[in-house]
């Protein structure tokens, strides 16, 4: 694709000493990319990083469902930022495009509606006693993978490409509505061509995927996945974007919104379920990751240590293709060696035979 | 024998300098680029007769020729006032009056990235087919022939997010001449147009909306499309809702045309910062009485012609050539 | 299949998409009374409409949606109508409005 405009939107992102900000959801569902996130800025990078214990939800789930009003989010964020000044950082990082798109907005607020940045800092006030200053950058995790990613591509073991045939690998990248369909300036790229992702797939051997529903969203929606009654039209979303996308035989997704990998993903064994329609090559469905997975793959990192094992989509048929040695044995084996139970078998993965752990089991 | 210069050698700067040396002043045109004629030279056919666009141009051309007009094209103009006009090669010209006939600006299509201009090469401008029409010939870019083309109107137009806020008054019209074209070079051809708004201010244009509809069974859909994106065969899918149903709509098609709009030019801030004028929340210059005085700048000794203060038709803009040289022509008489 | 049961389905979309429509008998209608392309949506019709007072009834609706290829429902629509005649006699495009309805009605039912 000719992606011409992404030049046109730049934004500052920080070199170094990153104030990191987690997930509420990741951890269960991706569970080792926050960590492969700061292992790949720490150890392969050298960067500094604080990982902060202290810092809180920012609560975007509860505020996106109506739950949590914006006072309340406000000052949540006021005290996250307070916790970064504490600590001596001052460019702001976090892991969740909601959050991002939560920290955005509400800067911007701010900047429009000087009352409401004073409000919050009396309730913070009030609340706790701290008092804090705003950050110098503000950048979503991916936003600093794709700074980095000719440092990644200078060090990487593997490439996205099919290891047999030398072909580069077709990649499905899709952003979160959050990251730029809010402040299409706040994104790499905008938000009608983002290229946060594209940029790290083309500099590391890949090539994107411009389908017809690609701006489309998840489903994700908050609410609409909260309730059950409405998931019938989060499932739809998706489903809609996976059938848009088929034709290109794409050989992996790769999302930067902890919602959007989890839907994308898991959205699929649904789908395989009630209509028995798989959307990836022979019969399976098509994995998805998460962008510091793919970082990770390309360093070199073990899938299992990437916490690969957790995706509801197999991602063995990929690992095949770009010649990732792993134990598949290991896959259910936890970090201590223990093991950690295995999914059922299930349509979109082919509904596997039984494999070797079993028999440790 | 008094002189008046005429910045810009459109079709507003040709009849002007024209009624200008009617009245006996001396006019000199000074164009920005090599030839004479400004955007009409890019046109084929206009609304809604269908004429020739060079059928007006080379009229104007052979009057310009035959009162032996003096002209300076390739030939940029930095500022001025009413007594002296300074060009960007650092020349000074003096004058006893300046007529502004500057015109407009096309819209950018690549700003409304949604629609993919300069990325999906089967998205093209008004500007575009109207290239095509003159090759005779309206392709994909592959060379094949399209056989579903979607027409969008307002790109550029009546759209707040490209702080374009003003209506561009001609590209309706446009829309509806070229889907007509379109369709009498490839009847077979599904043409629908996407629009907002139908608006047919000018004589034959509303007859002309009709005879697309009905003669030559063109769409017509109430609905602004949303994106624009590639599908797997190299056809253009789009989003829109059809308005009048209440429903979302979709559909592919080979070419997307895109009715890009009249912008005001970037210079008139600083002619308006150099020369004391006035300019409108569109950035178009301002005159200074829209029902009495809509020649005049409110500056004495500076008129102004065509599209420079707001969209215009060709005729509208000859027409008000002859108002504003007959402004000046008097005014000079005076001083 | 579907030993499941979710709770939900996936929702199916409502867009028209005319790539998947067939508009063939649109286009057959079209043919026959291409004055029915001539409509700008003013809604005088159903303004006017006796039966659209009365019901959901909604010519220009109806015929719109016919022209793009959905032809759901349209028929048992236009049951509806009285055929009184003052959406014809209101028509700034002067369509024959009575004519589309018997032509809509000819080409997608057995009428």
């Amino acid at each position: 694709m000719k992606r011409n405009s992404w030049q046109d939107y730049q934004k500052q992102i920080a070199d170094d000493h990153y104030y990191y900000a987690r997930s509420c959801i990741r951890q269960n569902f991706f569970p080792g990319s926050e960590r492969a996130f700061i292992d790949i800025l720490t150890r392969d990078l050298g960067k500094d990083l604080l990982d902060d214990p202290k810092h809180s939800s920012c609560t975007g789930i509860g505020y996106h469902s109506d739950i949590v009003p914006l006072e309340t989010i406000m000052t949540v964020v006021a005290r996250q930022f307070s916790l970064m000044n504490e600590v001596g950082y001052e460019n702001f990082v976090t892991s969740c495009i909601t959050s991002f798109g939560i920290y955005t907005e509400i800067l911007a607020t701010w900047q429009e509606f000087p009352e409401t940045e004073e409000r919050t800092r009396e309730y913070l006030r009030k609340a706790t006693g701290r008092e804090f200053t705003k950050p110098a950058s503000l950048a979503h995790t991916s936003d600093i993978v794709f700074h980095f990613r000719d440092d990644i591509a200078a060090r990487a073991k593997r490439r996205l490409v099919n290891a047999a045939t030398g072909e580069p690998l077709r990649v499905v990248e899709h952003i979160g509505c959050h990251y730029a369909k809010i402040f299409p300036k706040s994104g790499i790229g905008g938000s009608e061509f983002p290229y946060v992702l594209a940029g790290m797939v083309e500099s590391w051997g890949g090539e994107c995927v411009d389908y017809p529903e690609r701006r489309h969203c998840c489903g994700f929606g908050f609410r609409n996945y909260l309730v059950q009654a409405n998931r019938g039209y989060s499932i739809a979303n998706s489903h809609k974007k996976l059938e848009s996308m088929a034709p290109y035989k794409p050989d992996f997704i790769v999302a930067n919104c902890p919602g959007c990998a989890m839907f994308l993903d898991k959205w699929q064994y649904t789908i395989a379920e009630m209509e028995g329609t798989t959307y990836g090559e022979n019969g399976h469905g098509i994995p998805v990751l998460t962008y510091e997975e793919m970082a990770g793959l390309v360093l070199g990192y073990d899938p299992w240590e990437l916490g690969m094992q957790m995706h509801q989509v197999d991602v063995e048929p990929l690992l095949d293709k770009m010649g990732v040695e792993y134990d598949p044995a290991a896959k259910y084996l936890g970090r201590n060696g223990k093991f950690i139970g295995k999914p059922d078998t299930a349509a979109v993965n082919c509904g596997q035979s039984e494999l070797l752990y079993d028999i440790k089991e | 024998m008094k002189k008046a210069i005429v910045i810009g050698g459109g079709p507003a700067g040709m009849q002007t300098a024209l009624q200008l040396a009617r009245r006996g002043v001396e006019p000199v045109i000074v164009e920005r680029e090599n030839a004479l004629g400004g955007k009409l030279r890019n046109w084929h056919r206009l609304f809604p007769t269908f004429t020739p666009a060079t059928d007006v141009l080379a009229e104007l051309r052979r009057r310009v020729d035959e009162k032996g007009i003096e002209v300076h094209l390739s030939t940029e103009v930095e500022s001025f006032t009413a007594k002296s006009v300074k060009l960007s090669d650092g020349r000074t010209m003096p004058c006893d009056a300046v007529v502004v006939t500057t015109g407009f600006t096309l819209f950018d299509a690549r700003i409304k990235e949604e629609y993919g201009y300069g990325i999906y090469d089967n998205v093209v401008t008004s500007t575009d087919l109207e290239r095509m029409f003159n090759e005779g010939r309206v392709v994909k870019a592959d060379g094949s022939q399209p056989r579903r083309i979607a027409f969008l109107h307002c790109v550029g137009s009546r759209d707040e997010k490209v702080c374009q806020q003003h209506c561009s008054r001609v590209c309706c019209v446009t829309g509806v001449k070229q889907a007509i074209e379109t369709k009498q070079l490839l009847p077979e051809a599904d043409v629908f147009n996407f629009y907002m708004d139908i608006r047919m201010f000018g004589p034959g244009y509303e007859e002309l909306y009709r005879e697309a509809q009905q003669q030559y069974g063109i769409h017509f859909v109430r609905g602004r499309i949303s994106e624009a994106a590639a599908t797997h065969d190299g056809r253009i899918r789009i989003k829109a809702e059809d308005t009048l149903t209440g429903r979302p709509l979709r559909m592919s098609v080979d070419l997307l045309v895109l009715l890009i709009g009249m912008r005001a030019n970037d210079t008139n801030a600083a002619f308006a910062a150099g020369a004391g004028l006035t300019r409108a929340a569109s950035g178009f210059l301002q005159p200074e009485n829209l029902f009495l005085d809509s020649v005049r700048s409110g500056v004495e000794g500076i008129f102004y012609a065509g599209a420079v203060t707001a969209p215009k038709t060709v005729g509208e803009t000859v027409n008000e050539a002859i108002a504003a040289a007959d402004a000046a022509a008097e005014y000079l008489s005076k001083n | 299949m579907a030993a499941i049961n979710f709770g939900y389905t996936i929702s199916q979309p409502r867009a028209i998409d005319i790539d998947r429509n067939n508009l063939r008998k649109s286009d057959e209608i079209l043919r026959e009374m291409p004055e029915l392309q001539t409509c700008i949506g003013c809604g005088s019709c159903t303004a006017s409409c006796t039966a659209g007072n009365l019901t959901e009834f909604n010519f220009r609706k109806v015929h719109t949606l016919v022209r793009r290829g959905e032809y759901q429902g349209a028929y048992e629509e236009l049951n509806k109508c009285m055929l009184c005649g003052k959406c014809r006699l209101v028509c700034p495009r002067g369509i024959n409005t009575r004519g589309v309805i018997l032509l809509i009605k000819r080409k997608l039912g057995d009428f």
